[in-house]
This record gives C-alpha cells, structure tokens and sequence, in this order.
C-alpha cells in the first residue's frame, strides 16, 4: 500500500503532522513529532527518486479522479531531484534546531514553529510532485504563508519589518503566477500541465496560428516569469531575501536558503519546459537572451554587495543572489549542459548555503551576534564550526575538490558550449568576487584575534555542531568521491527536454 | 473595440492598477494591505468573468436547462480568496506586532528607527 501512494504520502506526512506539533503542546514532544515526519519523508523521497530513475514517470490520481479532471500527482526525475534535497535538508536541519531554537525562540512558542516549519516543508514538497499549475498555486501559497510567520520568530524586531515586506512581495508574485494560469485557462480549459503543453501547441481561435503564439500566452508568461522571479530572488527583483535570512532564527536562514529558492527555480522550469516547450519561450521569444544577461548581471552585482557587508548573514544573503543568478544562467541556455549545469548548481549551492547557515547558527548561539566586529577570532575557539565555515566557503568559491568546483566548472562548459565568453568571463569574475568576501568572513573568524576584553566562547553543543559537519563533509564527498548528482541532473535535463519536444 | 462586452475586463484592469499602485507608493502599512488585497480581489474578479458562458445559466443541475456557466472557475477562486483571508489575516498581525515594537505603522518612521538602532 505505501509503495502505491507514496507520492502523496510524503506530502500528506509533514501535513498531518503539523497540527499534531500544535496539540502536542511544548517541549520534546511537538519536535519528535516533525523529526519523524521529516525524516519519514525523507525515507520515502529516496525510494521515490530510486522508482523515478527505473521506471520513470510516476503518477498519482487524487482520489481516484483521472486525469486532466481530476487533480494528477506526477513526479518526473527533476522533480524528486528536488524534492530528495528538500527532504535531505529538513532531515538534517531538524535535529539541529532541537538546541537552535530553545536558544532563539520562547518557550511557549516552539511547538507552533514546529507546525509552521512543517506546513513550510510540506508545501515545498507539494510544488515538486504536483502536475497541476492550480495546485502548485495552492502549494506556494502554504509554504509562502507559513515562511511569513517562521521569518517574524526572530530574535530582532527587524524581523517583523522583513518578514512584512517579503509578505508584501510574495503575494505579488504569487498572484502574478494566479494571473498567468487564469490566462493559460482561458485559452486552453485545462489546468494539467501535461494537457497545457498539448493544448498549446494545438491550433488556436482562428484554426491556423497554435495558441502558444497569441498575445494572450505570451502576456501569460510574462505574468508567470514575473511572478516566479520574485520568488526565487532573481535580480532585480531580489530586495527582500537580505532582510529575511539576516534577521529570521538561523534553523529559518539555514532551512530557507537551502531549499525555498531552489523551488522556486523548479517552478519556473515547469512553465518554461513542461507546460509550454521551447518554440514560445525560447524561439520566438528572446528570452535566452533576457535571462542569461540578467542572471549573470545579478551574479556579478550581487557579489559586489556582498564584499561590502558587515554582517555575516547579510554577507551570505547577498551571496545567495548571486548563485541563484549562476542557476538561471544555466537554465535559460536551454541546452542539455545547461541545464543539468543549472540543476547540478542548485543541489550543490543548498549543500553548501545549508552548511554555512547552520554554521553561523552555531556561532550565533555562542555569541549571540552576527556582526563582524563582535564575532573577532571567535572561530579560533571554535574549530569544528570553524572547519565546516571554511569548506563551506572554498565550495562557494568554487576551489577543486569541493561540490562547487563540479557544478561551477559543468556551468562553465556549458556557457562556453554555446559559444558566450562574454557570460564566461562573467562568471570567473563574480568567482574572484566571492573569494573576496569568503576571504573577508574567514580573515574575521580566524586570523584577527579575539579583543582581550571579550568574553570567551567554547564550540558549540554537539546537537548543532554534528548536522553542520554533516552539510560540510558532503560538499567534499560530492566533490570528491561521489558523481551520483551530476548522473541524475543529466537525466533530469534529458527529461526536461523530452517532456519540451512531445 | 467592443466596451461594453469586455467590461469585467476593464474593472479588473483598473482594480488591478489601483491597488498595485497603493502597494507600490503607499507609506502606511495598512493602506498598502488594502492595496495587496484590492489587487487579489481584482484577480478574482478576472476569474469569475471568464466563466460566464452567454446565456448559460446558474451551474446549479436543474431540469430544462441545457447550458450552464462553468463552474470550474469559482471553485478555483474561492481557493484563492481563502489565500488571500489568510495573507491579509497574516499581515494585519504583523502590523500590530510593528506597532508594539516601533509604536507607529508610517514607513518612514519605522526605517528612521532602525537607521538609529
């Protein structure tokens, strides 16, 4: 029975569990409650991703309505790519926010940041398995809303600022996206994506042109591109993601950064390949050629901000942008390279920002603070934090035997595969960039000493140090010893690229 | 162009501009709600509108009658105003929070504190 509905289950798990983290009331309890839920979820996302590699395409009809009438459940390789990550995340962010959030948030509070973590986790696995563009409206908005509140828990008041501001904007974008699917259903009646696709390329109101080339469609996916780029914080439209991850409780930042951007860039890859295929968004519209430049513009600007931080989260916010914009760049080359250069970028950048995160928390519940002039040598009595700190930052950089090196160098070959230097040369820029900043945060950390007045610190409690270690020795075991991410990113961008020609 | 057919369109567009305009420019936090929830209300509006099949009547089954409205488009939407109570639910409680933390929902005061802090 579980190997039939495992592709709900592992949606339905953290769903139900949520509430339950509410009536269990405070303490232990409402956190083993989501731990056995993540890690439950995890469990069935890597036999999913097993199934999915075999068999292919598995599918899942809500309550037994077929589809394109009833709502379909279709899980493709790049989808439980993504949602494997997702999981792997939440199942090592959990037992480190057991110690994180005493630390950080009330006590009468944690078991409704359980839920909401839950609820967040849930719609974000939602996103990846859904195969209908309604559905993954009403995802979106859960894993969005229930952000919104995981965002205000913070320690600072500014907090509440950043979390309404993003609130502002994720409704925006989040409309923007309901816009462009009332649009697509207007020209087509359908709201299965595999249905769009095909009633798409289909003929039009006037018999002869196919509708993916009227005005309607292409109005639709502005609204959809718009919508979704607000999301995963492609610039310019990124102003809310540095307040967010600076001010949110660091299992938030940690969670966030290494998953909810990378949904967000399932999303679009869902409209731009699965829903409408390559002749409208990338032959008729010029959008390789609006995307990569943005991207790439985003990447170098993004870095340059960065460098003039003074605030370790902020820092690693900013640096976030960047590499969400060395992801779309692989993505709007619309190539084979590309994206499986795109998709191999986002698994290893949530390893490596998963990693540094939860590394600050560490540091965060020592010191209390994230400023660089408090935090002066504070790695030298840190030294296991200080370890994942540093192997974090050569994988951003993108230093050889770290997973950043694998995916930075299969971006290069890609881009220059098509025959852009001048994006190249980009990319190595934005690189030297970012060994600027790394070289910044570690320069504070560990070779400026501690002022003799401060008080001093000891490494943190082994509940946060172990899941750190865990994120940081996968960067060098990706990078290193095992390729699986590379093979399955290929096979999910032979996907993509089959479901765009059918 | 044919006004009069398209009306629903026309209102949807103007709600839609006004209430992205009071989001974008308006310096108090409750207004710019009001213009987040006028600009959702204005998509529902959208939505509604492409249901009406002429002279199609109520979707409700009844004997004698051959067409019907499509109803898909309201069930997708009462969705979507559930959404939208629980995002304007979500932000109102966060302005009283600003409230008791910054003692005023002006914008601009609520930034000059944060500068100084």
């Amino acid at each position: 029975m579980i190997e039939q509905h495992a592709i709900i289950l592992v949606v339905v798990i953290p769903l139900l569990a949520a509430p339950l983290c509410v009536l269990l009331g405070r303490g232990a309890l409402a956190w083993g409650a989501a731990t056995a839920a993540v890690w439950s979820s995890f469990g069935l996302a890597l036999y999913l991703l097993d199934r999915t590699l075999d068999e292919g395409v598995q599918r899942y009809m809500l309550g037994g309505w077929q589809a394109p009438v009833g709502i379909e459940y279709r899980l493709d390789v790049p989808g439980a790519f993504v949602m494997t990550l997702v999981t792997a995340i939440g199942a090592v962010v959990l037992p480190y926010s057991w110690t994180s959030v005493r630390k950080e948030i009330d006590d009468h509070r944690h078991h409704w940041f359980y839920a909401c973590l839950l609820l967040c986790f849930a719609g974000l696995l939602g996103i990846t398995v859904t195969g209908d563009a309604f559905n993954l409206f009403v995802f979106l908005e859960i894993s969005s809303l229930s952000t919104y509140v995981l965002v205000s828990m913070g320690r600072d008041r500014r907090a509440l600022t950043a979390s309404f501001r993003y609130l502002l904007l994720g409704t925006l974008g989040a409309t923007f996206y309901l816009i462009g699917i009332g649009f697509m259903y207007l020209m087509t009646g359908t709201l299965n994506m595999e249905d769009l696709a095909v009633r798409l390329a289909g003929p039009g109101p006037d018999g002869v042109t196919p509708v993916v080339d009227t005005t309607t469609i292409r109005a639709a996916l502005a609204f959809l591109s718009v919508g979704v780029s607000i999301k995963m914080a492609l610039f310019p439209l990124h102003v809310w993601l540095p307040n967010v991850y600076a001010y949110a409780p660091s299992v938030v930042s940690a969670f966030l950064s290494a998953t909810a951007t990378k949904v967000a860039i399932l999303v679009l890859l869902r409209v731009f390949y699965t829903v409408d295929g390559k002749a409208i968004a990338f032959e008729s519209l010029p959008l390789a050629d609006t995307l990569v430049p943005l991207a790439i513009g985003g990447a170098v600007v993004a870095s340059f901000v960065a460098i003039y931080q003074r605030d370790v989260k902020r820092l690693l916010a900013y640096s976030s942008i960047a590499q969400v914009g060395y992801m779309v760049v692989g993505i709007g080359l619309a190539t084979q390279l590309g994206l499986a250069a795109g998709l191999l970028h986002l698994f290893n950048h949530a390893l490596m920002k998963g990693a540094l995160f939860l590394a600050i928390g560490c540091i965060v519940y020592r010191v209390g603070q994230t400023r660089f002039e408090l935090l002066r040598g504070v790695g030298r009595q840190m030294p296991l934090t200080s370890a994942a700190i540093v192997i974090g930052g050569l994988s951003l950089v993108g230093v050889p035997l770290t997973a950043g090196f694998v995916s930075k160098w299969a971006l290069l070959d890609a881009v220059l595969e098509d025959g852009r230097w001048v994006t190249a040369s980009f990319i190595l820029l934005s690189s030297l960039l970012s060994v600027v900043y790394v070289g910044q945060l570690v320069h504070v950390l560990l070779i400026r000493r501690r002022p003799k007045d401060a008080e001093p610190v000891r490494e943190a409690p082994l509940w946060l140090v172990v899941p750190t270690l865990v994120l940081a020795a996968a960067n060098l075991w990706f990078g290193v010893v095992d390729s699986t991410p590379s093979e399955i990113s290929r096979t999910a961008a032979e996907a993509l690229l089959q479901e765009m020609q059918q | 162009m044919d006004l009069i057919g398209l009306f629903n369109y026309w209102v949807f567009i103007v709600l839609m501009m006004s209430g992205f305009y009071l989001l974008l420019s308006a310096r108090n936090l409750v207004k710019k709600i009001i213009g987040v929830n006028l600009f959702q209300t204005s998509v529902f509006v959208f939505y509604i509108s492409t249901a009406n099949v002429t002279g199609g009547a109520v979707p409700i089954h009844d004997e004698g009658i051959e067409v019907y409205s499509n109803p898909l488009p309201h069930v997708l939407i009462l969705t979507a105003i559930v959404v939208g109570v629980a995002s304007t639910a979500l932000g109102l409680s966060l302005i009283l929070r600003i409230k008791a933390e910054y003692g005023t929902i002006e914008e601009d005061e609520v930034d000059a504190q944060d500068v100084l802090s």
